[in-house]
C-alpha cells in the first residue's frame, strides 16, 4: 500500500502532454485516475472484512452504536467464548472432516475419470464425455429436492454418509482434469506403456506427478466447494449434530442461540469460518508458483 | 508391473517384446481400464444426479406427500396437477410463483450488467503495467469469491442494518439511508414517484386494475425492492472478482504491441479501448454474461440466510420458493414442479444464447474459458 502515493507524485513532474507522442499524453492524468479508483475499490473490498474482524471483539452495544469505528471499546472476546459454549465446535468439526473426505475423493476420482476420458481409447468414450458435459450444465440449485428424494430413498438421509458421498465426484472436476491431461505430451506415457507398465501404474506414477498444477487447482476448488457448500447440507440432514458450519452459522441469523441481534457473535462466527478458506488460499499460492513454473520449464 | 494384475488383469498383454501384441490386446486393455477408471464417476453421478432428476420428475407429476417411498402403490399419478396451480390456475401458488419470477427477473437484470462492468473495470485497473503491488489488489478483489456466501451474508446483514456502516457512510454525504432489509418498496415505484409519474400512496388505477398472470401491472412494474437491491449489491461485490480474473486473462492475451501500434497510429486511449480492447474481449464478455445469467437465476443462499423471501415476499426467488414449498409446506409435487420450471428456463436461456452466438463465438468462448484457467494459475503465481 505504501507504494501508492509515490508514483503519482513522481510522475507529475513530467511535462504533461508531450510532443504529440500519445504514450506520454496518457501519462500522469491517467495514472492519477487509476490510483484514485484503485484506492476507492480497495477500501470497498477490504473495509467490510476489517469491520467484520473488529466487530468480533466488540460488545453488541458498541457494534450497534459505532459500526464504522475500528477500535472496540471495550475490547472483549465474549463473542468467541459464547460460540464455544454452543454447537459451533461440532459444526466446525463436521465441516473439517467432510471437506477433507470430499477433497480427497474428488481429486482421486476426477483424475481417474479425466484420464480415462482424455487418454484411453474405448468405444463409448465420446458419449460418456458428452454426458459429463450435459451433467455439468444442470443447475445445482434445481437438484436440491431431487437429491433429498434420493438420499431419503437410499435410507442415508440424516446419516454422516449423506453429507459427503453425493459430493465425491464433480463433473466440472472431471472436465478440468481431462482438459489438463490432453495438454501434456503423450510420448512419456507411450514409452511407459511399451515398457509394459499397466494403465493404472502409468497413470499413478507417471501422469499424476506431471499434473501437479491441475491437481492443486482441483484440490483448492474441491476444498472451497465443500467448505462453502450450503444447499446440499440443508437437504442432507436436519440433525443438529450433523450441521456443518454453513448450515449452523446460517441458523444464527434466525435467532438461534438467542443471537438475533448479537452482531459480534455472528461476525466472529463468520470470521472463524472464513479463516480456513483464507489459509488455503494463501498457502496454496506457493504451490501454484511451483506448479506453474514446472509447467513453464516443460515449455 | 505389480499394478498390472490389480487393475487390468489382462492375460493377453503383449509379452516382453514391445508392440508385438498388436493393437488388439492393447485396445482391449484400454477398454477395460477405461471403463474401470470412470466407474466411480458413473456410479456417483448416476446415483446423485441422474436418478434424482428422474425421481423428481416423477414426484412433480404425483401426489406424494413426503411419507414413505414415492414409488409405493398408494402414490398416484396426477398429471400436470402440480404445474397448473403455478402457471394457469388463479390462486396463492401462482401469485407466489409469479412474484418470485418477477423478483428474480429484476435481480438478473440488475446484477448481470453491474457485475460485468465492475469486473471489467477492476480487470482494466489491475492490469495497468505501471502499477506496483498488482498481486495484492488482484487478491483483494478476488478474495470475496472464495469466502462462504453464508459468512458474507452475515457481514452484509450487519453492514446494511438501519444504523449500520452503509447508512452511516451515506449519512456522511447527507443521504438518509433506508432500513434496507425491511424495505419492500420497489425501486421502479420509487423512481416513478420521484419523477412525478405516479404517487406511491395512490398508484394509477390503470396499472393496479390490470391483471397479468395473477399479478397487477403495478406489481409487475415494481422493480427490485430496496431489500433485494441490498442483496444485489452484495452479490455484485462478491462475484465481480471471479469474472475479473477472466477479463484479466483475456487482457493479458492482448499483446502490448497491438495496443501500442494502435496508439502510434494516432488512436487515443479511449479509442484503443473502444476499438481494439473491447472487440478483443468480446468472447470473454459473452462468457461472463452467460455464466452470470445462469448463476443469477439460481440465487438461493442469500435468501435462505438473510431474508427468507421477505419483506413482503420481495426477495422470494423460484429456487427459494421451491425449497420452501417442499421442505416447509410438504408440498413435494409443487416444489419439484417449480424446480423443473426453473431448470427449463435456465436451459432455454442458455440454448437461446448458444443459438444467437452460434459457432463463431462458441470456439472463442471455449478459448476464453481455457485462458481463464491459465489466469487462475497465473493469479496464484503473482506474475
Amino acid at each position: 500500500m505504501s507504494t501508492i502515493e509515490r508514483p503519482t507524485s513522481a510522475r507529475r513532474q513530467e511535462p504533461p502532454k508531450g510532443d504529440g507522442n500519445v504514450v506520454h499524453q496518457s501519462g500522469s492524468g491517467k495514472k492519477a485516475i487509476v490510483y484514485i479508483l484503485l484506492i476507492f475499490f480497495s477500501l470497498l473490498y477490504v473495509y467490510p472484512f476489517i469491520i467484520q474482524l473488529v466487530t468480533s471483539f466488540k460488545t453488541n452495544a458498541d457494534a450497534v452504536a459505532r459500526p464504522l469505528s475500528l477500535l472496540p471499546s471495550p475490547f472483549t472476546v465474549a463473542a468467541f467464548e459464547r460460540l464455544t459454549d454452543t454447537d459451533f465446535p461440532i459444526w466446525f468439526f463436521n465441516s473439517v472432516w467432510v471437506a477433507l473426505i470430499v477433497t480427497a475423493g474428488r481429486v482421486f476420482f476426477c483424475s481417474l475419470a479425466g484420464y480415462s476420458l482424455a487418454r484411453l481409447k474405448y468405444r463409448g468414450r465420446a458419449g460418456l464425455f458428452t454426458a459429463v458435459l450435459a451433467v455439468m450444465a444442470v443447475p445445482g440449485v434445481v437438484l436440491l429436492i431431487p437429491k433429498f428424494l434420493v438420499l431419503n430413498y437410499l435410507g442415508i438421509y440424516n446419516t454422516p454418509w449423506a453429507l459427503f458421498v453425493p459430493l465425491l465426484v464433480d463433473a466440472a472436476g472431471v472436465f478440468i482434469m481431462k482438459q489438463f491431461f490432453e495438454s501434456i505430451p503423450i510420448s512419456v506415457e507411450e514409452a511407459a506403456r511399451i515398457d509394459g507398465a499397466s494403465t493404472f501404474r502409468t497413470f499413478w506414477s507417471i501422469v499424476l506427478p506431471m499434473s501437479k498444477p491441475a491437481l492443486i487447482t482441483l484440490t483448492i476448488l474441491s476444498f472451497q466447494g465443500s467448505w462453502n457448500e450450503l444447499g446440499h447440507f440443508i437437504i442432507a440432514s436436519n440433525d443438529p449434530n450433523l450441521y456443518t458450519l454453513t448450515r449452523g452459522v446460517a441458523s444464527l441469523t434466525s435467532g438461534a442461540l438467542g443471537s438475533g441481534q448479537q452482531f459480534p457473535i455472528s461476525m466472529s462466527a463468520a470470521l472463524l469460518m472464513t479463516i480456513p478458506t483464507a489459509l488455503v488460499f494463501i498457502v496454496f499460492q506457493r504451490f501454484f508458483t511451483q506448479g506453474a513454473n514446472a509447467g513453464a520449464e516443460k515449455g | 508391473m505389480t499394478g498390472e494384475g490389480r487393475v487390468t488383469g489382462s492375460p493377453r498383454r503383449p509379452g516382453g517384446s514391445g508392440g508385438a501384441g498388436g493393437s488388439g490386446s492393447s485396445l482391449q486393455r484400454q477398454t477395460r481400464a477405461g471403463w474401470l477408471f470412470v466407474t466411480p464417476m458413473i456410479v456417483i453421478l448416476s446415483l446423485f444426479l441422474i436418478l434424482p432428476i428422474g425421481m423428481a420428475l416423477w414426484v412433480s407429476v404425483s401426489d406424494w406427500t413426503g411419507r414413505g417411498s414415492p414409488f409405493s402403490s398408494d402414490v398416484g399419478f396426477v398429471g400436470a396437477d402440480n404445474y397448473t396451480p403455478l402457471l394457469v390456475e388463479e390462486g396463492l401458488s401462482r401469485q407466489d410463483f409469479m412474484i418470485s419470477m418477477r423478483n428474480t427477473f429484476y435481480y438478473v437484470l440488475g446484477v448481470v450488467p453491474l457485475q460485468t462492468v465492475l469486473a471489467l473495470t477492476l480487470a482494466v485497473i489491475v492490469n495497468q503495467r505501471f502499477l506496483k503491488g498488482r498481486t495484492f489488489f488482484r487478491t483483494a478483489f478476488y478474495f470475496p469469491s472464495v469466502v462462504s456466501s453464508v459468512a458474507i451474508s452475515l457481514v452484509f446483514l450487519f453492514l446494511f442494518t438501519g444504523t449500520g456502516a452503509i447508512n452511516q457512510t451515506l449519512g456522511l454525504v447527507g443521504i438518509d439511508g433506508p432500513v434496507w432489509f425491511s424495505d419492500a418498496r420497489g425501486l421502479l415505484h420509487l423512481a416513478g414517484d420521484g419523477l412525478g409519474l405516479w404517487s406511491l400512496d395512490s398508484p394509477p388505477d390503470a396499472l393496479t386494475g390490470t391483471d397479468v398472470a395473477g399479478l397487477s401491472l403495478w406489481e409487475w412494474l415494481a422493480g427490485p425492492s430496496v431489500a433485494m437491491s441490498a442483496i444485489m449489491l452484495q452479490v455484485v461485490w462478491t462475484t465481480a472478482g471471479t469474472f475479473m480474473l477472466m477479463f484479466i486473462a483475456a487482457l493479458q492475451n492482448l499483446s502490448a504491441d497491438v495496443e501500442e501500434a494502435a496508439m502510434v497510429d494516432g488512436a487515443n486511449r479511449w479509442g484503443v479501448f473502444r476499438y481494439v480492447v473491447i472487440p478483443h474481449l468480446r468472447p470473454a464478455i459473452l462468457l461472463v454474461l452467460t455464466l452470470g445469467i445462469i448463476g443469477t437465476w439460481q440465487v438461493f443462499d442469500q435468501m435462505y440466510v438473510m431474508t427468507q423471501g421477505g419483506p413482503a415476499k420481495t426477495t422470494l426467488t423460484p429456487a427459494y420458493l421451491s425449497y420452501q414449498a417442499a421442505f416447509n409446506q410438504q408440498q413435494w409435487g409443487q416444489g419439484a414442479a417449480i424446480a423443473f420450471i426453473l431448470f427449463v428456463l435456465i436451459f432455454a436461456l442458455t440454448s437461446i444464447q448458444r443459438y444467437v452466438l452460434r459457432d463463431k463465438d462458441e470456439s472463442a468462448i471455449r478459448k476464453a474459458a481455457k485462458r481463464q484457467r491459465v489466469a487462475m494459475s497465473n493469479e496464484r503465481t503473482g506474475s
